[in-house]
C-alpha cells in the first residue's frame, strides 16, 4: 500500500507546502515592487514610504499624501515612490520589527522624544539638521522640532501640532447659568454647580491614562510654572516641589467633588468623549486632533457641533502658571533611515512633504500642521481661527509628560496618573515614585 | 503496512516535518526567550548581558507577584467553575427535552471573538449607560458601583465574562465525555435500585474522569495565560487592580520597551505552568482507570 512512489509523493507534498509557507514575503504591500530600479535602467530610485494612514481609517490624510506623491514623481521623474500603509498599532509593531532587523523603510513616520529615542541609539534614524536648515528654516512653529532632537541633533520633521484646550458644552453652560470661568475658583464653581444639578462636569477616559495626565500637567502648570514642571520631568528638578504636590492634592480634591464623569478609571478615551458628545457631560479636555469633530464631521449632528467652544485652562490664584501656557506637542514627524541607499531623495521628499503638507492638511484633513500656518489665505471654522490665534499667543507649550518620558518612566507616569486619580496613591507617593522613574531613566 | 511503519527512514519522514515545524515556532523561541531574560534589552538597540539580574529582580517585583496572585485567583474560579458545568452538561446529557438547543445557546459565546466579547461586556459594564447598573438602579439601588473602575470590584467583574465565554468549551467536553457511557450501564444501576444521584456520583463521575483531569489542566494553565479579555477591558488597570502576568509581561515589553524583563516574566510564566501542570497530573493520578467493561 505505502509503496517508494507514495512516500515519495507525500515527501514532495510536505516539502512544497513548507516551502511555500516559509517562502511567502512578508510585504505585501504595493505590487509596484521595484519597478523604478529595473526599469529603463537610468539613473531611476525608489524611495520607500511607510505611513499609517490608510484609506479607510484616515481618508483625508490618505488623500493629501497620495496627491503630494503624485506631484513629487511628476517634478522629479526619476523618483518613484513606494507606499506601505498599515493602521497605527500595525504601524508601531512593523516599525519595531523592521529595526530589530536592520530593514528601515527610507522614510517612515514617527512619534516624539521617548518614543524615537531607542531608535536613535540604535543609529536606525538619520540627523535631518541639514534640511531643516535649509528651505524650511523658520517654517516651523517654535517648540515643535525640539522634541524631535536628541543631543543636539534632529531626527525626524514634524508634520502635526497639537494644543489641549479645555472644549465645554455651550448649551449645558447656557442652561445652567455658567459663565466660562477665568480662574480656577470659578472653575471650581462651574463644576460644583454642575454636579448639584446631575450633569456630569468632565469627561475623562481614565483607562487610557494619557488623559489624565493632560489634568494633572495643566494643574502643575498653573500652580507651580511651566519651568518648575518641565525641569521636573527632565530630572533636573525634583517632583517634591511644593507646587507640584499642590497639584497632585488638587487633582484628588476635584475627584472628590466629583467634577469627573462616574467610573472614568473604567472608561476609555472614546467613551468618555461620547459622554461629552451625547451631553451628558459639560467639558472634555483634549487636544486639537478632536477638532474635526466639533467642526466639520457630518456624522456628529450639527447642533452639538455649533454648541462647542474652548477656554484655556484657568489660573490659580496664587500659582506661577500664565493662562498663555499650553499642554500639548508635535503628533507624529518624518524621519529618513540611517541605512537608506538613497538619503539624499529621501531627504528631498521629506521636506516636499513637509511644505505641501503644512499647506493643505487643515482644509484637507483638519489637521493643524507643524509649519506655520496662514489662516488669513484659508476658509476654516471659527474654532480653528481662534484656536490658532491663541497658538500665536502662546507663551509656552509643554511637552505632554508620557511623549516626552522615555517609555519606562512613561509607564510609572502614567501608572502613577491612575493611581492619583483612583486615591490609590497621594500626592507624596505620586511625587517620589516619578523621581525615582525619572533618575532610574537618565 | 507494517513493514513501511518499522522503516527508521520512513517514521523519521513522517516526524520530522512537524517536529521541525514545532522546534521553529515553539522550543527554539522558548529558549531564546529565557535567553533574552538575561539581557537588558529594548528590543530596538544592542542586548548587554547582565545575567540573573532580572530573573532577581521579578523576585523581589511586587507588582509581578500580585499579577501572579490574581492569575491563580482566575485559575481557581475556572477550576471551581468547571463542577458547574459538569453538572449542566450531566443535566443536558440526561436526554431532557430541548438538549441540542440548549447545548448550542452554551456555546455560542465560544463563537464569538474575545474582542467582541469584550466590547459586549463593556457596554453591559458602563458606569451610567450600562445594562447591569440601569437594572439596578430600577430595582432601587441608589448609586450602583462603576464596575471596572472599582479597584476591589474590577477582578471579580472580569472573571464573569472570562468563565462564560469558555463556558460552552467545557460543556461541550463533558456533554461528549458523559454521551460516550453506555447506556446499558445506566440502565443496569437503575433496574438495581440506584437513584439518580448515585448513578451520577459512582457511574458518570468515574467514567468521565480521565477528561476531567484533561479539562482541570486546560481550565488551570489557560487562566494562568490568560490576556485577551483583560488587555481589551481594562489594560490591567485601575492602578494594576486586574493586572495578570500575561498583561503585565505585555507592558514591560510593549510599552516599557524592556524586553528583557519582558522575556524573564514570559519565561517564569512558562515554569509556573508547567509546574501547575505537574501538580494537577500528581495530585489526580489514579491507579488503575475504570474502564467500560
Amino acid at each position: 500500500m505505502f509503496n517508494k512512489k507514495w512516500t515519495m509523493l507525500l515527501l514532495t507534498l510536505c516539502l512544497t507546502l513548507i516551502a511555500a509557507g516559509c517562502g511567502q514575503n512578508g510585504n505585501n504591500g504595493e505590487t509596484a515592487a521595484n519597478s523604478g530600479t529595473n526599469e529603463s535602467g537610468s539613473s531611476k530610485v525608489t524611495i520607500n514610504f511607510m505611513h499609517l494612514w490608510p484609506e479607510g481609517v484616515s481618508a483625508g490624510q490618505n488623500k493629501i499624501v497620495n496627491q503630494i506623491i503624485k506631484d513629487f514623481q511628476t517634478e522629479n521623474p526619476n523618483i518613484s515612490i513606494k507606499q506601505e500603509v498599515l493602521d497605527n498599532e500595525q504601524y508601531k509593531n512593523k516599525l519595531k520589527v523592521l529595526s530589530a532587523s536592520n530593514q528601515l523603510p527610507d522614510v517612515g513616520v514617527t512619534w516624539a522624544a521617548g518614543f524615537m529615542q531607542p531608535y536613535v541609539e540604535g543609529k536606525l534614524f538619520t540627523p535631518v539638521d541639514d534640511v531643516l536648515s535649509g528651505e524650511l528654516n523658520g517654517k516651523f512653529v517654535s517648540g515643535t522640532t525640539e522634541a524631535y532632537a536628541i543631543d543636539g541633533k534632529t531626527y525626524a520633521l514634524p508634520l502635526e501640532f497639537n494644543i489641549a484646550p479645555v472644549y465645554y458644552n455651550k448649551a449645558l453652560f447656557e442652561k445652567n447659568n455658567l459663565e466660562v470661568p477665568q480662574t480656577y475658583e470659578q472653575f471650581k464653581t462651574v463644576v460644583k454647580t454642575l454636579s448639584e444639578n446631575g450633569i456630569a462636569p468632565i469627561a475623562l477616559g481614565n483607562k487610557d491614562r494619557w488623559t489624565g495626565s493632560l489634568w494633572y500637567m495643566y494643574l502643575a502648570d498653573r500652580l507651580a510654572g511651566q519651568e518648575t514642571l518641565a525641569s521636573a520631568i527632565s530630572g533636573s528638578a525634583s517632583f517634591m516641589d511644593e507646587g507640584l504636590m499642590k497639584a497632585a492634592a488638587e487633582v484628588q480634591t476635584l475627584v472628590d467633588g466629583n467634577a469627573f464623569v462616574k467610573g472614568f478609571n473604567g472608561l476609555s478615551n472614546e467613551e468618555a468623549k461620547s459622554e461629552f458628545l451625547n451631553g451628558k457631560a459639560a467639558m472634555y479636555m483634549m487636544g486639537t486632533w478632536e477638532l474635526p469633530n466639533f467642526t466639520t464631521n457630518e456624522d456628529i449632528p450639527q447642533e452639538f457641533r455649533d454648541s462647542v467652544g474652548f477656554f484655556k485652562f484657568p489660573t490659580v490664584d496664587g500659582g506661577k502658571g500664565d493662562i498663555n501656557s499650553w499642554v500639548g506637542g508635535p503628533g507624529v514627524g518624518l524621519f529618513v533611515s540611517e541605512s537608506s541607499e538613497v538619503k539624499e531623495e529621501a531627504k528631498a521628499f521629506v521636506e516636499y512633504f513637509i511644505v505641501k503638507w503644512g499647506e493643505q492638511s487643515v482644509t484637507g484633513a483638519g489637521v493643524i500642521p507643524a509649519t506655520k500656518v496662514d489662516t488669513a489665505a484659508l476658509e476654516l471654522p471659527q474654532l480653528y481661527i481662534d484656536l490658532f490665534n491663541e497658538m500665536n499667543q502662546a507663551s509656552s507649550i509643554t511637552l505632554f509628560a508620557d511623549v516626552q518620558m522615555q517609555a519606562s518612566a512613561a509607564e510609572t507616569h502614567l501608572n502613577q496618573i491612575q493611581a492619583l486619580f483612583g486615591k490609590a496613591s497621594t500626592p507624596e507617593k505620586f511625587s517620589q515614585e516619578h523621581d525615582a522613574a525619572i533618575s532610574k531613566g537618565n | 503496512m507494517d513493514k513501511v511503519m518499522s522503516n527508521k527512514k520512513v517514521i523519521a519522514l513522517y516526524v520530522l516535518p512537524a517536529l521541525l515545524l514545532i522546534l521553529a515556532v515553539v522550543y527554539i523561541p522558548i529558549v531564546l526567550t529565557g535567553y533574552y531574560g538575561l539581557n537588558e534589552w529594548n528590543g530596538i538597540g544592542a542586548m548587554t548581558f547582565i545575567g540573573l539580574d532580572n530573573y532577581q529582580a521579578l523576585i523581589k517585583d511586587e507588582t509581578f507577584w500580585g499579577s501572579a496572585w490574581h492569575s491563580l485567583l482566575l485559575a481557581l474560579f475556572s477550576g471551581v467553575s468547571l463542577i458547574l458545568y459538569l453538572m449542566v452538561a450531566m443535566v443536558l446529557a440526561s436526554r431532557i427535552k430541548a438538549a441540542n438547543l440548549f447545548r448550542k445557546i452554551y456555546l455560542i459565546p465560544m463563537l464569538l471573538s474575545s474582542v467582541a466579547i469584550a466590547q459586549l461586556w463593556l457596554k453591559i459594564y458602563h458606569p451610567t449607560n450600562g445594562i447591569l447598573n440601569s437594572l439596578l438602579e430600577s430595582f432601587g439601588v441608589a448609586n450602583p458601583p462603576a464596575w471596572l473602575a472599582e479597584p476591589s470590584l474590577v477582578l471579580f467583574a472580569l472573571f464573569i465574562p472570562i468563565l462564560w465565554q469558555y463556558a460552552g468549551f467545557y460543556i461541550l467536553i463533558y456533554y461528549a465525555a458523559l454521551k460516550n457511557i453506555p447506556a446499558s450501564l445506566e440502565e443496569a444501576a437503575k433496574i438495581d435500585g440506584a437513584n439518580a444521584l448515585q448513578i451520577a456520583w459512582k457511574i458518570k463521575l468515574p467514567l468521565a474522569m480521565e477528561v476531567i483531569k484533561v479539562t482541570v489542566v486546560l481550565a488551570v494553565v489557560g487562566s494562568l495565560k490568560y490576556f485577551d479579555l483583560i488587555y481589551v477591558m481594562t489594560n490591567g488597570g485601575p492602578n494594576g487592580a486586574s493586572e495578570v502576568m500575561a498583561s503585565y509581561m505585555y507592558s514591560e515589553a510593549f510599552k516599557s520597551y524592556d524586553f528583557g524583563y519582558g522575556s524573564a516574566i514570559g519565561f517564569f510564566l512558562l515554569v509556573i505552568c508547567l509546574i501547575a501542570t505537574w501538580i494537577i497530573r500528581k495530585l489526580t493520578v489514579t491507579k488503575d482507570t475504570i474502564q467500560y467493561s
